[in-house]
């Protein structure tokens, strides 16, 4: 009886063991594909957009330095003085945009972040949550009709301009990247290790102390990822900001003016562009500026990871 | 760990260089196999319609109307913009094309390769918000007015109001007609610049002394009101008989002559089911009415 089970156990093992093998096999496989295609998919996006985006530059001839530097972006379809590609309004439009909205996000997502750790951690959350939660649902297509409707009018009638401004655009975009900016504050809060409050409390430190003196210093690395993150939404942004800023192609002289960014220039123009064209070329250009920019953000967080002392 | 980081990179590139090999056979094989359908028996197989947005309704609801007579025919109607319809069409991506401008007007198209097929005509014009106080504008002064040479309705006799551009996009085909035939050819200033013609028609009704430009089929309420010309009404009629000089064609292409399923689409496009059906219900004018035609370099003749 003992040597016939210890046999079949032996027997069964084995069979687990190398159906077990299998399975293992099998799952490493699959994993080991998907992220093959996801580094593919990356890779080629990169390379894709690398050839279209010089190509206004080696093909079409457009100067690269007055392509960045140059203020005039005219298609030369109706009259003036012909095609010039300058691109440096939309490039300061995008970048006044996705720092003026930091501006307002940083300090709201990380007092929401500090509230619901350090000054509310149960009811705080409980609503706190669920809120964010349901901000990060709303399609940004639908921020932009509000801000369309309420707010460009709103900005007209109480600020000042035509409504489409660069503060519209910033209010849109700060309630957008709100979301991100405090879901992962809230989550580089929460990773300090207890000890830091504990022993900060023992040593007589109030509540607040402890915030502003402890709490935040360990955490400033991740937060500052947070509000980077939030930046690189921002900046990508198309729809919602398209809606709100105005989309004129000079530089703007005050918040109330009317600007336009990369993006906003790209979704306007790109279906009416015919492939191979000069004008799709430099939109391609513009769209790989973008490409650029993200990358830099990814390397900006890294860089910051890197320095966080408490995970 | 060095090896396998090695061997990694060397399947990532392989598997690259596999993708990029099977794209483009994929690409050949569709539209071989898109070819030999649209060759087939009378009324089945499939054809792809992509182009101008504007467009887009028209084409599907006629498309609607021709699959539900021809059941074994497949019609799809994408919506991607002029530009991507002409690109579409001369690479041979889908069998028709449809644009609000001439594919002469296009940078990058061989328009020799491409038969036009004129679907409906378009009557554009000069919009404003109901509050400025004016219905009729010279074409002089609507030049003055978009190129940023006046600046207030009340030289113009209207209300004490700031004049708001709102602009299409550069490459709209709606403002290279605007543009081409309105204003001949002035350069505009700068303005809102919205594309969507429903979002410059919400901009232009709220916002107070807004004036942009629109299809005279979004003109059938009171919040913009369509200016005249020169005393010359925005009207169908006005645009039939050659009146009004703000128009455009809605063009359909093809690669070469259109061949089965894409040929039977287009005739029943001119059918006059569709041009006093769909074509009239959407607000557009059927081409079969226009008393004038205009070639790609803008000459208006009178139609025999």
């Amino acid at each position: 009886m003992a040597k016939e089970f210890s046999t079949a156990s032996e027997r069964l093992l084995k069979k687990s063991n190398r159906a077990a093998l299998k399975m293992e096999m099998r799952g490493k496989s699959i994993v080991l594909i998907s992220a093959i295609l996801i580094i593919a998919a990356t890779i080629s996006i990169t390379i894709f957009l690398g050839t279209k985006g010089l190509q206004s530059f080696l093909v079409n001839g457009i100067n690269a330095v007055e392509f960045l530097t140059g203020t005039v972006w005219d298609m030369g379809k109706d009259g003036g003085n012909g095609p010039s590609y300058g691109a440096l309004p939309f490039i300061f439009g995008s970048f006044a945009v996705t720092f003026l909205s930091a501006l307002i996000a940083a300090p709201l997502g990380i007092g929401g972040a500090i509230f619901m750790t350090e000054i509310a951690p149960s009811w705080g959350r409980k609503i706190l949550q669920p809120v964010i939660e349901l901000l990060v649902g709303i399609p940004s297509v639908v921020y932009g009709f509000i801000g369309l409707t309420v707010l460009v009018p709103f900005v007209r009638n109480h600020v000042g301009g035509q409504g489409f401004s660069l503060l519209s655009g910033m209010i849109v975009l700060s309630v957008m990247i709100l979301p991100t900016v405090t879901s992962i504050a809230t989550d580089t809060l929460r990773s300090l290790p207890g000890g830091l409050r504990e022993s900060s409390y023992a040593l007589g430190a109030t509540r607040w102390q402890t915030i502003y003196r402890v709490l935040v210093p360990a955490a400033l690395p991740g937060l500052l990822t947070a509000i980077v993150l939030g930046m690189a939404r921002a900046f990508g942004e198309a729809l919602a900001v398209q809606m709100v800023i105005g989309n004129t192609k000079e530089l703007p002289s005050s918040l109330l003016d009317s600007a336009g960014t990369l993006t906003t220039i790209i979704t306007l123009n790109m279906g009416h562009t015919t492939y191979g064209s000069v004008e799709n070329n430099a939109l391609w250009s513009l769209a790989l500026i973008l490409l650029i920019m993200s990358f830099i953000f990814i390397l900006i967080i890294r860089y910051l990871s890197s320095r966080r002392q408490y995970r | 760990m060095n090896i396998k980081k090695i061997m990694l990179f060397a399947l990532t590139l392989t598997m690259l260089l596999l993708a990029s090999a099977c794209g483009n056979k994929d690409a050949q094989g569709n539209s071989q196999n898109k070819n030999n359908g649209a060759k087939e028996e009378q009324g089945s197989g499939s054809i792809v319609v992509s182009g101008s947005s504007a467009m887009q309704p028209l084409a599907a609801a006629a498309a609607e109307q021709f699959m539900q007579k021809n059941t074994k025919a497949d019609i799809q109607v994408q919506a991607g913009g002029s530009g991507t319809g002409l690109s579409q069409v001369s690479e041979g991506s889908v069998q028709i094309g449809n644009s609000d401008v001439f594919a002469e007007e296009k940078e990058g198209i061989n328009a020799k390769d491409l038969v036009d097929h004129k679907i409906a005509v378009v009557g554009i014009t000069a919009a404003v918000n109901p509050d400025v106080g004016i219905k009729d504008i010279s074409k002089k002064d609507l030049i003055k007015v978009f190129s940023g040479k006046i600046k207030n309705w009340k030289e113009l006799g209207g209300k004490d109001q700031k004049i708001t551009l709102v602009n299409r996009p550069d490459s709209s085909g709606t403002r290279s007609v605007f543009v081409k035939y309105g204003l001949n050819g002035a350069k505009t200033a700068e303005g809102v610049t919205e594309d969507s013609s429903n979002t410059v028609k919400k901009i232009i009704s709220e916002t107070p002394g807004a004036i942009g430009y629109l299809a005279l089929s979004y003109l059938n309420d009171d919040k913009v009101v369509g200016l005249s010309i020169d005393g010359v009404e925005p009207k169908e009629e006005n645009v039939i008989n050659g009146k009004f000089p703000i128009w455009a064609y809605e063009h359909s292409y093809t690669k070469g002559e259109p061949k089965g399923l894409a040929k039977q689409f287009l005739d029943y496009l001119m059918s006059d089911e569709v041009q006093n059906g769909v074509v009239a219900k959407q607000g557009y004018i059927p081409v079969s009415k226009m008393k004038v035609e205009r070639n790609a370099e803008g000459k208006i003749s009178n139609v025999k």
